[in-house]
């Protein structure tokens, strides 16, 4: 397999972590004290929100795929952060942090994940498949990759529709090999769509590297060249950094209609979902560096600290409201009822769900 | 005889004909380093090493589309869906390509393709995660689809895909994988299209494929328990080609017929099967066809209603009782 010569990686992953270099950065300057502090309570809360949920998964309560977040909390937060009005989002199947991000309640997320009828999807869609269209949140797709070429028309609509708006479509580092994303991509430089395809880089799709999955030059985002897209690699670690260059792409995207892709190096972790005894192919170690010395929650938390912007009790206030929060939606999610048998076949189709003299359809629809 | 779990007995089939012919490759997400996403491969990447099993990046379409190419040239991949839901990023090269070569070069092009993996629901993993494509596959023409319920058949079944000159989709079951049944020691097929009868009986017919003849088997057993009633199960194994002849024979004994799937009711295997019945069989029904599949609906995530949306024993039971009345 063709080794690149240079890895094209951010300049700040190579150095130890430490106080932001993009503190200043405009977008980040600008923040009140509020905003900040709030942007730190969000990641706090998706922190909390998973670590409650392993214990519920554990319980025999959530069934199916549970794919975390921990970890990677600074790429939904910094990039969702930024979004305005008519900037919409769609992601893969590793969704709630996302879905916290654009401010969905623990309560219908956790209840979604226990299969109820108080669920963001009335116990319909599970783990992988959160939707928010009133948030500009899209899903929650379980296919790799299929949410490209949706968030392209996302982004489609927008420019159609006159708007000064994006869509920001996140996948994973194996996500990048679908047809699918490539067809996007070409699709997105051809029609100059206001476009941001987020690349979640948490090094590892399943049990396999991104060395054994990809073939590439330097890095992930640089594929864009082909498709004459600009690209940018983003230290994932960082919220602040995660801002400032998202900006540069959202600017592009409102102000030239033009796609981005952007690379952002995370790491998860957990294993690919609770099913994963994550054992065979990375070290603990690894995992141990990471948490140590990168963690996205604790590393703004130090930014904070040290701007005074937090104090020590402040954010013990913030950790603590967030961990009874999720434990208030455990609480939800146990006493909420079940969809009934008779829900099965409702939201099949809009027609069938909104019988009245306007419907003209005829036939059997759904059968027996 | 040895007694081997289903996950077992299609890595055995593997083995078996890794070493039985070179040109077979295993292909797929996660088959090598990794083991396979359920296992079902598990020590075969040491055994065989990395030029037979090949962990490929998360291209269904190119990988997929790699292997038809490949078996044109004579090799015989046998490529695992992680699920068969992932077919569908890979449906043109699935159909249009391996279904169609051979006609179309007027059979100067075979195309030995293995496909397998497993195609089911009842796991909790929502709607994109949870199709059984078998009917779907099998209605075209070119294409070969085996539901394999039982250990032995698993392994029968993969060997005489891997053998087999057409592709051949073979569909298993994640909610099986665990099961165990005998299995004979010594080298053995199981020749497609051809059907089992599992259980026998006179009274009623039930016509069933993958899980669900599992299920049928236990509702058998109540029906006879607690209704007095002989059922026979007839295990379709493959569903193109069809085993019409087993069904039929089944039928003229019993007069009665009950089909069951897990797939969704509207062109689903048993709308086939209940017109075959009828247009040869009509004389010989005591009763009018009864089916049992899934709700007719995108699979819930709710495990407790995805459990009611798939066909259980309870629902056999009582449908049974209906076609019997
Ligand atoms: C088309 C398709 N193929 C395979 C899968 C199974 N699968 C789910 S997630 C995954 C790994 C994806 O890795 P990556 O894109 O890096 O995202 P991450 O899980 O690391 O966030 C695979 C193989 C799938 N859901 N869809
Ligand atoms: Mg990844």
């Amino acid at each position: 397999m063709a080794k690149p010569a240079v890895l094209t990686h951010p300049e700040s992953l190579k150095r130890p972590a430490g106080p932001s270099e993009y503190a200043k950065d405009p977008v980040n300057a600008s923040m009140s004290k509020a905003e900040k502090i709030a942007l730190y309570t969000k990641m706090a809360r998706i922190r909390h929100f998973e670590q409650r949920c392993i214990r519920i998964y554990q319980q025999g309560k959530i069934g199916g795929f549970l794919h975390l977040y921990v970890g990677q909390e600074a790429v939904a937060a910094g990039t969702i952060s930024l979004l305005g009005k008519h900037d919409h989002i769609i992601t893969g199947y590793r969704d709630h942090g996302h879905g916290l991000m654009v401010g969905m309640g623990m309560n219908e997320c956790m209840a979604e994940l226990t299969g109820r009828v108080t669920g963001c999807s009335q116990g319909k869609g599970g783990s992988m498949h959160y939707f928010a269209p009133d948030k500009n949140y899209w899903g929650g797709h379980g296919i790799v990759g299929g949410q490209a070429p949706l968030g392209t028309g996302l982004a489609y609509a927008v420019k159609y529709m006159g708007l000064k708006g994006s869509c920001l479509a996140y996948m994973g580092d194996g996500a990048v090999n679908q047809g699918a994303v490539h067809e996007a991509y070409n699709l997105a430089a051809l029609w100059d769509l206001p476009m941001i395809f987020v690349i979640e880089n948490n090094g590892y799709s399943m049990g396999t590297s991104q060395e054994r999955s990809t073939a590439h030059p330097g890095c992930l985002a640089k594929r864009a060249e082909g498709y004459g897209m600009a690209w940018d690699v983003i230290n994932g670690h960082d919220v602040y950094e995660v801002r400032a260059k998202t900006a540069i792409a959202l600017k592009r995207a409102h102000e030239e209609s033009k796609p981005t892709v952007l690379e952002i190096f995370t790491y998860r972790y957990f294993g690919h979902s609770m099913a994963d005894p994550d054992k065979t192919y990375r070290d603990k170690e690894e995992i141990k560096e990471y948490r140590e010395k990168k963690d996205p929650v604790l590393a703004f938390e130090q930014e904070l600290l040290r701007e005074k912007v937090l104090t020590a009790e402040l954010s013990q206030q913030i950790n603590d409201a967030a961990m009874a929060e999720a434990d208030k939606a455990a609480v939800f999610a146990d006493e909420s009822p079940d969809p009934t048998v008779a829900d099965i076949t409702k939201h099949i189709y809009w027609e069938e769900d909104n019988r009245g003299p306007d419907t003209t359809s005829r036939g059997t629809i759904i059968f027996e | 005889m040895a007694v081997i779990s289903y996950r077992e007995a299609l890595r055995a089939a593997m083995r078996e004909e890794l070493k039985r012919d070179d040109k077979v490759v295993i292909m797929g997400e996660e088959v090598a380093q990794f083991n396979g996403a359920y296992k079902v491969t598990e020590g075969l990447l040491k055994e065989f090493g990395p030029k037979r099993v090949v962990d490929t990046p998360i291209s269904e379409a190119g990988f997929i589309g790699l292997g038809i190419g490949a078996s044109m040239l004579g090799i015989r991949p046998v490529m695992e869906l992680m699920f068969w839901s992932f077919s569908y990023v890979a449906f043109d090269q699935i159909v249009n390509n391996a279904g169609n070569i051979r006609y179309m070069s007027g059979g100067l092009i075979n195309c030995p393709i293995v496909i397998r993996g497993p195609a089911n629901g009842g796991t909790n993993v929502g709607a994109t995660h949870s199709h059984t494509p078998e009917a779907i596959l099998a209605s075209h023409p070119g294409i070969k689809v085996v539901c394999p319920a039982t250990p032995y058949d698993a392994k029968g079944l993969l060997k005489a895909a891997i053998r087999d000159n057409d592709p051949v989709y073979v569909m298993e079951n994640t909610i099986l994988y665990n099961d165990k049944g005998e299995v004979p020691d010594e080298d053995y097929i199981v020749p497609l299209g051809v059907a089992d009868v599992k259980r026998v009986g006179t009274d009623l017919t039930i016509v069933a494929h993958g899980r669900a003849v599992i299920t049928s088997l236990k509702a058998a057993e109540i029906l006879e328990q607690e209704h007095g009633v002989s059922v026979e199960v007839v295990d379709l194994r493959s569903i193109r080609p069809l085993d019409e002849e087993t069904i039929l024979a089944s039928v003229r004994k019993t007069h009665r017929a009950l089909l069951v799937e897990e797939n969704k009711p509207f062109c689903g295997v048993d709308a086939q099967v209940a017109y075959l019945i009828q247009s040869r069989a009509f004389d010989e029904l005591d009763a009018p066809i009864h089916r049992v599949s899934s709700i007719d609906a995108p699979q819930i995530y709710c495990k407790r209603m995805e459990d009611q949306q798939l066909p259980d024993v309870n629902r056999v039971v009582r449908e049974a009782l209906k076609v019997l009345a």
